[in-house]
């Protein structure tokens, strides 16, 4: 079986939240309130016990490349929705399919940036569990309630937790909240369900975007790279992989569900570096035994130095 | 009786025989987690659908089972949507089955101050009797104002009665409502396509 | 549209990602203005300043496509003598009547032809709904004069440089407030994407026709799209974003006061007592497919009237109700606050809360004898009677109402079958998934019951105008206990079949006017060809081509792209190889291709119709647009339009500026309703309001909210009514990002929360600087969510053509703070109207000094 997840590309996103209700009404959550946060357009606020897909709104007063300036027609390896379809699922065919995209002609440039979108982007992240290599609130879980998957997921079993709540503190990410009216941590499943039944995750298949693509890593991380080098050639250079892997995020061991980005993580609200707790829990043992073994022989010295006097 | 727990399904034992030595895989899953399927798996039939929201026409499926809809998500097959719905889709399982919907016949009555539930039949008796009366009562067969525009010219209508349809009715209702009211005379049939 | 179609909007996406350009032009930066190439802000209502210095750009750097231009369109049509345009006469096109603010069309006509050009689909000679005028209409189609060097003075091509000759970039910028240098790149970019090698699209929703000249807005789309040769070519066209799932099947199978199905006309008092022969005279067309409206009206009264309908008694095309004028939306509420209309049904719709000047709507609803609604839940509109701002002020007593209120629980979609007609013509099959819970049952339930009950009430009457009730045909087959009617069977009678065998007809080419044939709507004949549902075909689209013509079925005769003649040269070749969509099979004789032929099927290109021709026969192989009477794309529009043959710019019924073009400051034929409690700003600079207001649609609800605010999973998202302004309108009113604010126009006030944003900004015209507000509609009194709805801030205005109100463009005040009383100028109003009376400048002619003149216009090429 391989390991699946997700690649959000935010640049493709467009807020549309889609897939915090798709995600819903698969897994039946119930809503967070109604609360009016005045946070541009999000009103739902952060991942929690009953939000396991949340849409960030950035109103950012810089431009993004790309987006509001010059483009060059198709760029060679540009990939239609129809590639870009999740796995599991029939591929679907792209409208222009029996185009071949080197038909198509460099459209007329659109000249120098404007000056209405000068300084000013609205960026949209859909945030999800990033079911880490290195996951923090697996290794906290004192009773087993919750499991790594076939599929490389992590999953909280609900009929196992306790609610003890090691978890919550265990993720750098502020993923897993228990729910206020039955105590148990809950958390995106990556459909663990819908995946033993050989089905997509519901946010992946609502998407009307592509934006959250889902598949196997391997060829996920390809796509991305493939996808960060095509928005550079654009002019984006400022696109980039958050948690691809274990070189990229070493606190995580990279990311079973990473983002493009386009500006620092704090801006999406990511933490820059995030780091498993539990990650330290080698060397707080190290420091501990050298703690221990230095007082020791402090209190060795102290003896000898004693029989001195 | 409490069922004796079998050796080998100590978890020690289990964790050995699986490779999964630090216990964080499969070797923790439940009875509950092992045999973990999608809903849509039970249902009995898929009815072919479309989003009843916005006029993109994404194709919908809906999964029964037992007569009540267990999920309703995107049509791959289709060539409008390929599977994908917006939030307003995506929510069309909490539009059909949720529990805003009300379920009986109401009547105010004039000058009442509450709503009272009367039977459907005597509901749909009560308003086609209305129906009669005020076309009865406002029928136009001329235009018979003097000095109005088309003095004299036949009509055959009632201004008294009045339709204005939402436009998520089917082709086939607003059919059958055009056809219905036009029959009764009722030219003031209007439409959210005017709006 | 990323907003409002997300789903749609993945079809832009894949554009893009294959090097479309994408350009967004909103007064908002928007979730779509997030992901295009470029945003243009726009002041709300000045739009056709907007495209007409676009079309001005196009034309005088020869940017136009000439060889589409030339033999697709009407540009070489020579107009008659006695026309003049808006430049002549300071804003009015010539037949203007001030009497009755209304033109006539004699002048607008086509030299050479003897009286109106006929319109497609709407033809409303004298401006009124269904009153065409035989006496009038021009039949000598061929007989029009035409110079194919396009040099005449008064040809289309030269008028339409001389109507738009002042829309220059600095108009534009002046008008509209877009930059000089942004403005010339929309222009530069849209104009060089034209030709035999590329098409452009454009899409709308009513942003663009919620306007008192919004029917105008597309129509400078339409010609522009002329001019760049995209219409009827894959990859472009002019696309309506409707907001309802059958918004268009609504339209198309009409429950509009001035349709009959398949847009024939209703009858009209001009006609005689014995009317079919003068209906048929005054409407139908002397050239193209319109010419057989005989045919399609027999058949429609065979459908409905069944046996009874015969030819001795004119198929009792008689007994159908007739109109005496504009009987629209705003019309009958008004009516109804004037106690005319005693009894309203309202199914599946909220006019209180999704209509303009709620107050008004529930005045009228007052006023009422009984009142019928169906829906989901208790929606405003059925519960008007307990609570609304008016209740609570203590204005109105729930006492005091008489009106009888009936509330019918409505199925959802998935329990019942129909068929939706989305966006693109496309008519798709809904399955009933489950029965419907308790007493809801389907509108077609309701209307079949409904109906049943009557027939019974009048079966015993021998009075003449129960008639048509009695011969109605009615017959459908049910389903169970609840004796659900057959949808399917309706849809075939839609369809269409022959009276003597019931075997569904194949299309409308098949109709006949003799009685023999029956058919409920004559543009979705072939929608039961063969016996099949056809809406409910479903063959995937990996199984198919890109065109995917066997899923679903579009109406007319399963043509996905309407006039796609127009995608082949005049030779009948595709324009280029990468556009290839339609063309003529010289070897078969046929017109083929990856789509039906929009065209008759085979008639090749080089065909020439013999001077006396008519009907069909009088189509040339060089007419793609079969449907007008000339065959041709029409940028001038000699008839069909009421408020002129060219748009032109008009001020919104309230705006903060004067007309820089014109002396005439709003569209003249536009309908009003002067009444206490629908009152007007000034024309412009009303002291009282200094702001745009624009409303809008947010991605996470649905309209008037009915289908979203009682839903907790949409609700969370958008949760509370709010306005977006800029930091710098927030800075001059004091206005808190969170916190509250009131918005006052003359007919209420309303509070909500404040939304503080980059994405909205001030525009500059000529220096002063324009303030928009913006406003999105979805929230009311009752539901999950509830706030103050922006639809009681827009007065009762409308388009001349479709009366369609203006809610897109007006004015108002914004003040910070919860200062509302939830006051109305339909119950109290007092406070809402003048505290003195004001002199208002006339609205029409402000008396403005100075005029912009334009500079001479010399023919060109």
């Amino acid at each position: 079986m391989p390991e699946v997840g997700f690649f959000t590309d935010t640049t493709l996103c467009i807020g549309c939240k889609a897939c915090e209700v798709a995600c819903k009404q698969w897994n039946q959550l119930p809503d967070d309130g109604f609360e009016f946060t005045g946070m541009s357009y999000d009103n739902t606020g952060q991942l929690g016990a009953s939000t396991w897909r949340h849409v960030a709104f950035v109103e950012r007063p810089a431009e993004l490349p790309g987006q509001g300036s010059p483009r060059d027609g198709v760029e060679a390896g540009h990939r239609a929705f129809a590639e870009l379809a999740p796995l599991g699922q029939a591929a679907p065919t792209s409208l222009l399919h029996d185009i071949a995209p080197t038909q198509l002609r460099t459209p007329v440039s659109l000249g120098p940036t404007q000056e209405a979108l000068a300084g000013f982007s609205w960026l949209f992240l859909s945030d999800v569990c990033k079911h880490c290599e290195r996951a923090g609130c697996l290794e906290a879980c004192p009773t087993g309630a919750i499991l790594r998957t076939e599929f490389g997921s992590v999953y909280v079993q609900p009929d196992v937790c306790n609610g003890c709540g090691y978890c919550v503190s265990a993720c750098p990410f502020g993923v897993v909240e228990r729910r206020a009216d039955d105590g148990r941590a809950w958390k995106c499943t990556l459909c663990y369900d819908r995946l033993e039944g050989g089905l997509v995750p519901a946010c992946a298949k609502a998407c009307p975007t592509a934006s959250i693509q889902f598949g196997p890593l391997d060829a996920l991380r390809a796509r991305a790279a493939e996808r960060v080098d095509q928005l550079r050639a654009r002019g984006v250079e400022q696109a980039y992989l958050y948690g691809e892997d274990a070189a990229s995020q070493p606190g995580t061991q990279g990311l079973h569900a990473f983002f493009l980005l386009c500006d620092e993580p704090e801006v999406y609200g990511l933490p820059p570096d995030p780091v498993v707790p539990t990650a330290k829990i080698v060397r707080s043992w190290r420091a501990m035994a050298t703690g221990v073994l230095s007082l020791a022989a402090l209190a060795l010295g102290a003896v000898f130095t004693a029989r001195r006097v | 009786m409490a069922k004796v727990p079998i050796l080998s399904e100590w978890p020690v034992l289990r964790q050995l025989r699986a490779g999964d030595a630090s216990g964080l895989g499969a070797t923790a899953a439940s009875e509950r987690t092992r045999t973990l399927a999608p809903r849509t798996a039970s249902a009995d039939r898929v009815a072919r659908s479309v989003c009843p929201y916005c006029a993109v026409g994404c194709g919908q499926l809906v999964y029964v089972k037992d007569g009540k809809i267990i999920d309703l998500e995107g049509d791959p097959d289709s060539p409008v949507s390929q599977g994908c719905l917006c939030p307003k889709g995506a929510a069309t399982f909490q539009l059909v089955t949720g529990a805003h919907r009300m379920e009986h016949v109401l009547y105010r009555r004039p000058g009442g101050t509450a709503w009272e539930r009367i039977p459907l039949d005597r509901a749909l008796d009560m308003v086609a009797e209305r129906v009669k009366r005020t076309r009865d009562e406002t029928w136009q067969e001329r235009i018979e104002e003097p000095g109005a525009e088309h003095e004299g010219a036949l009509v055959r209508r009632t201004l008294g009665i009045a339709h204005l349809g939402g436009a998520t009715l089917d082709n086939e209702e607003n059919y059958l409502i055009k056809k219905l009211f036009s029959a009764l005379g009722v030219v003031q049939v209007e439409n959210q396509a005017r709006i | 549209m990323a907003e409002c179609h997300p789903v749609a909007f993945r079809w832009v996406m894949e554009a893009k990602n294959r090097g479309a350009t994408i350009i967004h032009v909103d007064p908002r930066f928007t979730r779509t203005s997030a992901v295009a190439d470029l945003h243009v802000p726009i002041r709300p209502g000045s739009d056709i300043a907007f495209l007409g210095g676009i079309i001005h750009h196009v034309l005088e750097h020869d940017l136009w496509f000439k060889e589409y231009v030339e033999h697709y369109t009407n540009a070489a049509t020579i107009v008659d003598e006695g026309f003049r345009d808006t430049e002549d006469l300071e804003g009015f096109f010539s037949g203007f009547d001030p009497k009755t603010n209304k033109y006539s069309w004699e002048t607008w006509t086509y030299e050479g032809v003897d009286g109106v050009v006929p319109a497609a689909g709407h033809k409303e000679v004298y401006g009124e709904k269904g009153a065409g005028r035989h006496d009038l209409r021009g039949t000598k189609m061929l007989q029009r004069k035409t110079d194919p060097t396009l040099q005449h003075p008064r040809c289309v091509f030269q008028l339409l440089r001389k109507h738009y000759a002042r829309y220059t970039p600095e108009l534009v910028e002046a008008t509209c407030g877009i930059p000089r240098a942004t403005f010339l790149r929309v222009a530069e970019t849209l104009g060089r994407n034209s030709g035999r090698d590329r098409t452009g699209a454009f899409c709308y929703a009513v942003g663009w026709t919620q306007h008192t000249v919004g029917v105008q807005y597309i129509r400078t789309a339409a010609i522009l799209q002329l001019l760049l040769g995209n219409i009827g070519r894959p990859g472009g066209g002019i696309m309506a974003l409707r907001g309802h799932t059958s918004i268009q099947g609504s339209t198309d199978i009409p429950t509009l006061f001035d349709l009959l199905p398949g847009y024939l006309p209703m009858p009209h008092a001009v006609l005689p007592d014995r009317g079919l022969d003068q209906y048929v005279n005054n409407n139908a067309a002397g050239v193209g497919w319109w010419s057989e409206l005989r045919k399609y009206v027999v058949s429609l009264c065979k459908a409905w009237f069944g046996a009874a309908a015969t030819a001795e008694d004119d198929w009792l095309f008689d007994a159908l109700p007739r109109l005496s004028g504009n009987h629209s939306h705003m019309t009958t509420v008004a009516e109804m606050a004037d106690g005319k209309v005693k009894g309203y049904f309202v199914m599946g719709e909220n006019p209180t809360a999704g209509s303009m000047n709620g107050a008004l709507h529930r005045e009228g609803l007052r006023k009422l004898d009984w009142l019928v609604v169906r829906d989901f839940a208790l929606i405003e509109t059925a519960e008007f009677w307990r609570i609304a701002p008016e209740i609570e002020r203590g204005e109105v007593r729930t006492e005091d109402i008489r009106t009888e209120v009936f509330f019918f629980p409505a199925a959802a979609h998935t329990e019942k079958d129909g068929s939706f007609t989305n966006t693109q013509r496309m008519l798709q099959w809904h399955e009933r998934a489950i029965e419907p819970p308790g007493d809801c049952r389907s509108d077609l339930h309701f209307v079949f019951h409904l109906g049943r009950r009557l027939k019974a009430l009048y079966a015993g009457s021998h009075a003449e105008r129960d008639r048509a009730i009695q011969a109605l045909t009615w017959d459908y087959p049910t389903r169970g206990a609840i004796e659900d009617p057959s949808a399917e069977a309706v849809l075939r009678e839609i369809n269409g079949y022959t009276v003597a065998d019931g075997e569904p007809v194949p299309g409308f080419a098949e109709l006949e006017a003799d009685g023999s044939t029956a058919c409920g709507c004559w543009i979705y004949s072939g929608c039961y060809k063969d016996g099949v549902n056809q809406p409910a075909r479903r063959k995937p689209q990996s199984e198919q081509h890109w065109v995917a013509p066997e899923w679903g079925w579009a109406w007319p005769a399963n043509r996905r792209i309407l006039y796609n003649r127009a995608s082949a040269d005049p030779e009948g070749r595709p324009w280029s190889e990468r556009k290839r969509y339609v063309w003529w099979d010289e070897e078969k004789k046929l017109w083929t291709g990856y789509d039906v032929p929009d065209f008759v099927k085979d008639r090749p290109p080089s065909y020439r119709p013999p001077p006396e021709a008519t009907g069909i026969a009088a189509l040339s192989g060089i007419d793609p647009f079969i449907m007008q009477a000339d065959g041709k794309g029409w940028i001038f529009a000699p008839s069909g339009l009421i408020d002129g043959p060219f748009p032109t710019h008009y001020e919104p019924e309230e705006s903060v500026v004067e007309n820089p073009l014109y002396p005439q400051q709003c569209n003249p034929t536009r309908l009003e309703w002067n009444r206490r409690d629908n009152p007007y700003h000034s024309a412009h600079h009303d002291p009282r309001f200094p702001y745009v207001l624009t409303t809008y649609r947010l991605t996470e609800h649905h309209t008037a909210g009915g289908m979203s605010r009682w839903l907790g999973w949409l609700s969370e998202l958008q949760p509370e009514m709010f306005c977006e302004v800029s930091r710098a309108l927030a800075a001059e009113k004091g206005l808190r990002n969170g916190g509250w604010a009131t918005i006052t126009t003359a007919r209420g006030e309303i509070e909500c929360r404040v939304l503080v944003t980059d994405r909205l900004r001030p525009l500059r015209l000529k220096g002063r600087v324009v303030h928009t507000i913006g406003l999105p509609y979805h929230w009311s009194y009752v539901g999950r969510v509830r706030g103050d709805p922006a639809n009681e801030l827009i007065p009762f205005v409308a388009d001349p053509n479709v009366s369609i109100q203006e809610s897109k463009a007006l004015t108002g005040d914004i003040r910070a703070g919860r200062h509302s009383r939830g006051r109305r100028a339909a119950t109290d109003g007092v406070e809402l109207r003048s505290p003195e009376p004001r002199v208002a400048p006339p609205r029409d002619l402000p008396g403005r000094r100075t005029v912009l003149r334009a500079p001479p216009v010399e023919p060109k090429r």
